[in-house]
């Protein structure tokens, strides 16, 4: 083997090895963590977790079945608010956004994106806590719901700009309208695409705290239509993560592992709709 | 921009040339062998039309693949079209050019019926007229090719000339009759010569300008 | 000669750049007419404008009358959307919609514009899936997805999808340069039995393709008719000579 061969060889080792590692230590990171939380997890999921209401302080045992509840509610809200919005949104951008207009709504997309949750919160804090004088699922859902907006418009416009022009000519050439065109062809087309941006989105504001807690706050019991604070899980787990009761501390940990657990099955379920690129 | 057809195109009209002035030496010579009495000279044009044959094949053939190969289009396809044509009008001319051989061998069995005067001159005018068609082809002259056709006129009335002297001849002394006949055989082949020249001009216009100066088409 | 379209000084720029420059010219009914010329001649610009293409390109602008029968196309209060259904488009990749079958493909211009009736859904698929020589390809597997056909195939199915509309003109946008020479063959073939009853206008950069299937033929050179007429004569004895130029290929 000549000298620079060989020194090739080594470069060539040297950048596999150290790409190679980094992505075994971003796995391994996940499986840790994943473990980790299974560990300590999973001797608190029992039927009780799943069907009991919290019991009064100080007593053992009890569930979280209302925070479960809580928590889908909740983002049953802020699914109506933020997904129609956004992917609206993303079809303006995707299909007309080609001026200063489109600029300035992805600008504004972007930035709201990377509005510090906890500023979420309080501004649906200040818009309807407030005025309403209590905490309720209704200033939750919609904090969760602004939070997704941006989102929502941003995979939509990617998946939406995904479908080949020649899709749209083609519908245009069979002398359909713009607004036919976009329901009945493109749309379609990129379903798939669109329906896990949707899901992602959810998954993403699944485990948001900081926003509910100013907003939703928490609730121990039931609560009843919209307008109660409402209990959901990521809450639950920061309350009963500082209390000094180790009961509480197990139920925390089995909380956070139903949360991961969820969000998992909500990234795989993305992914198994996504199929992999062919090779054309 | 050049291009391989091109080159092709050229070594095909090379082609061409080298059988046109086979052609035309097998007239001019089989005249000169009867003028100058020479029946070897005219064996010799016999023997010599096999190249002309042979040249008529390779051209045609050289055309068709030319057509398969590159599709030709407007001057290019016309050329080749012409070709064709042209080919076929100068094997013509070499057989013309045998016939006169052979009637020349027949005619040297027996003394000169009369000084040959016209049928030199027909000869001349059908050389001249073939050469300047085959010009006309090489330097793209429809003008050339179109005066061309217009001296086979002169060309038909010497052999009608021809024909009136000998009809005299034939009439007065019977004895005279062979080789009276063969002259006038020999004065319409030099005719049909100078018919094929003419083919060949109507072509070479044809190739230039695309439209056809035949049977008094002018213009179409 | 009967006109099914005209093209009266149009000219088309993409923003401050003329690919069109006022083209005029004839297109006769029921026959096959081929624009050619050298790449970024115009020639796709040019049939973009015929159907009103063109200007759903950002900062493209159109200049001139196109005439479809006595009506002109780029009139104030004319409907781009009608403009598409009445002359129909084929485009040079083939796209059927992704998501729908073959027969759904076939039947999407008739459905999207309320046409539901199933019984005569399924006779306008099958006469424009024959009008496209696929009929006997096809004709058991209309459920399949548009996409699952090779690539002739579906171009043949973008042509009965368009022709399923009934346009009245026919716009083709080198429909074969996407297909080998068997799948070009079966649609150069179909054009013969097709201007029976479309009018068709072909965008090709194929030159023989052009003195193939085409009556009449156009020559565009940087945006401008240089020149136009019966393909027979443009081919063997052009007037112009910078289209013998081109069609002996001494261009450039």
């Amino acid at each position: 083997m000549t000298r620079p061969m060989r020194r090739r060889r080594v470069a060539s080792a040297l950048v596999f090895g150290v790409t190679a590692g980094c992505a075994a230590l971003t796995v391994s990171t996940l499986f840790f963590l994943l473990g980790y939380i299974v560990w300590h997890g999973i001797g608190g999921l029992n039927w009780a977790f799943f069907t009991q209401l919290p019991k009064p302080v100080g007593e053992l045992g009890g569930g979280m079945v209302n925070a479960i509840v809580g928590t889908a509610k909740l983002l049953f809200l802020a699914t109506a608010i933020g997904i129609p919005i956004g992917c609206f949104g993303g079809i303006y951008l995707a299909e007309f956004g080609h001026g200063r207009l489109a600029f300035l709504v992805r600008y504004a997309a972007d930035v709201l994106n990377g509005v510090p949750s906890i500023v979420m919160g309080i501004f649906a804090y200040t818009l309807i806590v407030l005025p309403m004088r209590q905490f309720s699922a209704l200033a939750g859902g919609l904090a969760l719901g602004i939070m997704m907006i941006p989102i929502a418009v941003r995979s939509t416009e990617e998946f939406l700009k995904l479908v080949p022009l020649s899709v749209r000519e083609a519908a245009w050439a069979l002398g359909l309208p713009e607004w036919k065109t976009i329901a009945f062809v493109v749309i379609p087309a990129a379903y798939r695409g669109l329906l896990t941006g949707i899901l992602l989105d959810v998954a993403r504001v699944a485990g948001e705290t900081a926003p509910l807690l100013f907003t939703a706050f928490n609730n121990r019991v039931w609560s009843h239509g919209w307008l109660e604070p409402i209990a959901s899980l990521p809450v639950m787990i920061y309350t009963y993560s500082i209390a000094p009761y180790d009961d509480w501390h197990r139920q925390a940990w089995a909380a956070a592992l139903v949360l991961m657990l969820f969000v998992l099955v909500v990234n795989g379920g993305a992914r198994l709709l996504l199929p992999r690129r062919r090779a054309a | 921009m050049q291009r391989h057809f091109d080159e092709e195109l050229r070594q095909l009209k090379e082609q061409l040339s080298a059988m046109a002035g086979l052609a035309e030496q097998a007239v001019g010579k089989s005249v000169k062998a009867l003028v100058d009495r020479d029946p070897r000279l005219a064996q010799a044009v016999m023997d010599e039309d096999a190249a002309v044959n042979r040249l008529e094949v390779e051209i045609e053939n050289a055309c068709l693949s030319l057509l398969a190969r590159y599709q030709p289009e407007a001057k290019d396809l016309r050329t080749i079209a012409m070709v064709f044509k042209i080919v076929n009008d100068l094997e013509r001319v070499g057989d013309q050019g045998v016939n006169i051989a052979e009637r020349t061998i027949d005619l040297l069995k027996e003394p000169l019926l009369k000084p040959l005067i016209d049928i030199p001159k027909m000869a001349a005018l059908a050389q001249q007229m073939l050469k300047d068609a085959l010009d006309a082809f090489v330097n793209q002259d429809a003008e050339l090719a179109r005066a061309v056709c217009r001296r086979d006129d002169e060309v038909d009335h010497l052999n009608d000339q021809i024909y009136h002297e000998l009809l005299v001849y034939m009439t007065q002394d019977a004895k005279t009759i062979t080789r009276a006949i063969d002259l006038i055989l020999i004065g319409r082949h030099l005719e049909r010569v100078a018919d094929h020249a003419t083919n060949i001009a109507e072509d070479v216009y044809y190739l230039v300008k695309g439209t056809t100066i035949k049977h008094r088409l002018a213009g179409t | 000669m009967d006109v099914a379209l005209r093209a009266e000084r149009l000219s088309a720029w993409f923003g401050s750049t003329q690919a069109v420059q006022a083209v005029t010219l004839q297109i006769a009914r029921h026959q096959v007419t081929a624009i050619i010329g050298p790449s970024g001649c115009g020639k796709s610009t040019f049939i973009r404008c015929l159907n009103r293409m063109h200007e759903v390109i950002p900062e493209a602008r159109v200049e001139g009358a196109v005439w479809l029968d006595s009506e002109n196309l780029y009139a104030d209060g004319v409907d781009p959307v009608d403009v598409r259904r009445r002359v129909g488009m084929v485009f040079q990749k083939p796209n059927p919609f992704p998501t729908m079958t073959v027969y759904d493909n076939v039947a999407a211009g008739l459905r999207l514009n309320g046409l539901r009736a199933r019984p005569e859904l399924d006779r306008v698929v099958e006469e424009s899936l024959r009008l496209a020589a696929l009929w006997d390809e096809v004709k058991d597997k209309l459920r399949a997805p548009g996409t699952s056909l090779s690539g002739g195939q579906q171009q043949r199915l973008c042509i009965a999808r368009a022709l399923a509309v009934k346009p009245e003109v026919l716009l083709m946008d080198e429909p074969c340069s996407a297909l080998d020479p068997i799948a070009t063959a079966k649609i150069e073939e179909l054009l013969y039995q097709l201007k029976e009853r479309y009018t068709v206008v072909l965008v090709t950069h194929n030159m023989q393709q052009a003195a193939r299937v085409s009556d009449t033929t156009g020559f565009l050179l940087m945006g401008e008719l240089v020149e136009f007429g019966p393909t027979g004569k443009l081919f063997t004895n052009p007037s112009e000579p910078r289209t013998e130029a081109y069609i002996t290929g001494r261009f450039g």
